[in-house]
């Protein structure tokens, strides 16, 4: 205890680390302070949790085509701990924006942002871009069909801006498709200039809370300050808890998937970005043509001009929330018109045909047609070319998620080796369009297949010899 | 002196007029702050812990390289064999190229040295009128089993581990000859 105290001294003496704390802790906020202050701790928490799995993730990845995506599969399936890592950095990013947006909503609602504070919430503003921008770029480094075809519509509607447009695209390295150049050029933002801004922003915008001290109500004449340490720290420490307790819930108990390797060729995958970019998505649907950088560029920037130009609008002297009536009616149409586009987006948004979670460990993944064919003992260089083709619709749908084939795939569904001695061909054809009607009670999802695939397929697994 | 406790106790300037009651209430605070900060330590701190320490699930077990048939092998005299194996360097499958030094002996036995002295890990070869592998830098020198026979070498040569199935040879993993027994 002696020593321990010897060396808290020794390190006093040449650095005041004692002192700034303690005069840190001891910083005197209004009396009226309390719960409704306790958002900005827990954003300044959740963000540093990201760095915390953003780094454990960086450890095991390679932002490098084929291997970010190998490299995932890697932290998820090998990796002790690796889904919980992911888990957590993947809602934490969600939890993170939500907060954001309860923090502004409240400093909004009580006009915390009026003189002198205007550059605090300036600073705001910026971090809630900055974290967004996070969320932007780290939606590709998974590089499955998700990240790639999300940021394919990310791009293109940068690419839409006036003037800047063709810039931006070449600085995401986007010119010519999103490929190895847009991942470099992600990772990079996403772990090293994204985080090194967001710091620094960070640093600025709680200096100028501690400058300025939190924001008083007019309660706060007949009210005496109070202390930070320990009532405020500990009302902070308990939404902070909460906060994390809903993240670590989501991160054990909410799968994270993985889809299939980006695949340019895939024409059925419809992309759809993370849920609070479903807004700006929908309001693409009503500017169309030349006006669609209405919706894609104007709007939102117009959108943040605003938002950067509260304080300067909104001039008056602080009082009562009560009384701040337009402010709540703001909020309220903030709100509705967000959960209106966005729900509108949901509900546009297709169940996908078939959910396979390549986060598990299976070999069937790899199974490509000829192996498939091979497996069977067949020799693949006289294998009939609808057996090819069948083979690869078979693949390209991922049937053996469910279905065994020649020893591969799942049992979720029955086998299909000797197919041919339980259904006749219409039987089958039939099935696809519809398998609840055929088999009631099949989990088996619809299939949309053209005449000439559903006939490939079907002449496929008639083929497949056994029982 | 009066100030080095106040972090710890967290009775930071408190003015004399607190009451007993405002004391413990403090302190009831502040133990929840720790308990708080402790619990989410711990959540983080012990997955990390194990993220980063665990050895990951291997995709690749052991895995046998055929190098041929056991009788095209001279009898009683090492030759060096180069072979490819299937590896995983973490997320990447890998063709590593292996060298190995295969002697089947007049029991039919077949033994397959690594490559390395085990000195300082030059690669050593074998001689075959002193009947001696002999490693070109500090000259150690190993009989035809491996042992060491002069030289600064403190080890026996490392073996691959060896199997042979209907008359074909195959190489597995290469270890210390001191732990094979």
């Amino acid at each position: 205890m002696k020593s321990l105290r010897n060396i808290t001294t020794w390190l006093e003496d040449r650095t005041g680390v004692r002192s700034a704390t303690i005069q840190f802790l001891n910083e005197y906020i209004p009396g009226s302070s309390g719960w409704r202050q306790v958002f900005g701790s827990v954003a300044l928490f959740l963000l540093l949790v990201q760095g915390f799995t953003g780094i454990l993730l960086a450890l095991n990845y390679a932002p490098i085509p084929g291997d970010a995506y190998n490299s995932v599969r890697y932290i998820l399936i090998e990796m002790t701990g690796g889904k919980l890592v992911r888990g957590l950095h993947h809602w934490g990013s969600s939890l993170l924006i939500i907060v954001i947006f309860l923090h502004i909503t409240q400093v909004f609602l009580y006009g915390a942002y009026k003189k002198p504070r205007e550059l605090t919430w300036i600073s705001g503003v910026g971090l809630l871009l900055l974290a967004l921008t996070f969320g932007l770029t780290g939606y590709l480094l998974p590089w499955d069909n998700r990240a790639y075809w999300g940021t394919i519509v990310t791009t293109q509607i940068a690419s839409h801006a006036p003037l800047v447009g063709p810039y931006v695209l070449d600085l995401m390295g986007a010119k010519s498709g999103v490929g190895v150049l847009t991942l470099t050029r992600f990772y990079g933002l996403h772990v090293m200039v994204l985080p090194a801004a967001i710091m620094l922003l960070v640093l600025f915008h709680v200096y100028l809370v501690r400058r300025h001290g939190v924001a008083p109500t007019p309660r706060d004449h007949s009210l005496s300050k109070k202390q930070f340490y320990p009532e405020q720290v500990f009302k902070d420490t308990v939404a902070i808890f909460i906060a994390f307790t809903i993240l670590f819930a989501l991160a054990v108990l909410v799968h994270v998937p993985l889809s299939q390797i980006a695949d340019q060729a895939d024409s059925t995958y419809i992309p759809r970005p993370e849920w609070y970019f479903l807004f700006l998505f929908q309001l693409l649907k009503f500017f169309q043509g030349p006006l669609e950088v209405v919706g894609s560029v104007i709007l939102p920037s117009c959108a943040i001009i605003a938002l950067i130009l509260v304080p300067f609008v909104d001039r008056g002297k602080i009082v009562y929330v009560a009384k701040r009536g337009m402010a709540f009616v703001f909020v309220g149409l903030a709100f509705g018109a967000w959960t209106a586009l966005t729900l509108a987006a949901m509900a546009t948004t297709p169940t996908p045909l078939v959910s396979i979670d390549y986060s598990r460990s299976t070999d069937w993944i790899r199974a490509s047609p000829a192996e498939l064919l091979a497996r069977s003992g067949s020799d693949t260089q006289n294998v009939p070319e609808f057996a090819m083709r069948g083979a690869s619709i078979y693949q390209q749908h991922h049937c053996s998620a469910c279905h065994l084939v020649n020893g591969t795939g799942e049992r979720i569904g029955p086998p299909l080796n000797g197919l041919s001695k339980r259904r006749s061909r219409s039987w089958i054809e039939a099935h696809f369009s519809d398998p609840a009607k055929l088999s009631p009670g099949s989990i088996m999802p619809r299939f949309k297949l053209s005449r000439q695939q559903t006939a490939d397929l079907t002449s496929y697994l008639l083929s497949l010899e056994g029982e | 002196m009066i100030r080095e406790q106040t972090i710890i106790d967290g009775c930071t300037d408190t003015p004399a007029s607190v009451s007993v009651y405002d004391r413990s209430r403090r302190r009831l605070l502040i133990t929840g702050i720790r308990a708080f900060w402790g619990l989410i330590t711990a959540a983080l701190g012990v997955p990390a812990a194990h993220y980063l320490l665990s050895t990951p699930k291997s995709r690749v077990a052991d895995e046998w390289a055929g190098i041929g048939d056991a009788a095209m092998l001279p009898a009683g005299r090492p030759v060096e064999v180069v072979f490819h194996r299937n590896g995983a360097d973490a997320w990447k499958k890998t063709e590593e190229k292996l060298t190995a030094w295969v002697t089947r002996g007049l029991d039919s036995k077949v033994l397959a040295f690594g490559p390395r002295c085990t000195h300082l890990g030059c690669a050593h070869h074998w001689d075959d009128t002193q009947r001696q592998f002999v490693c070109p830098c500090h000259n150690s020198r190993f009989s035809i089993a491996g042992d060491v026979v002069a030289g600064p070498a403190s080890r026996p040569l490392d073996r691959y581990q060896v199997k042979l199935e209907s008359g074909k040879v195959f190489i597995g993993k290469l270890t210390r000859s001191d732990q094979i027994l």
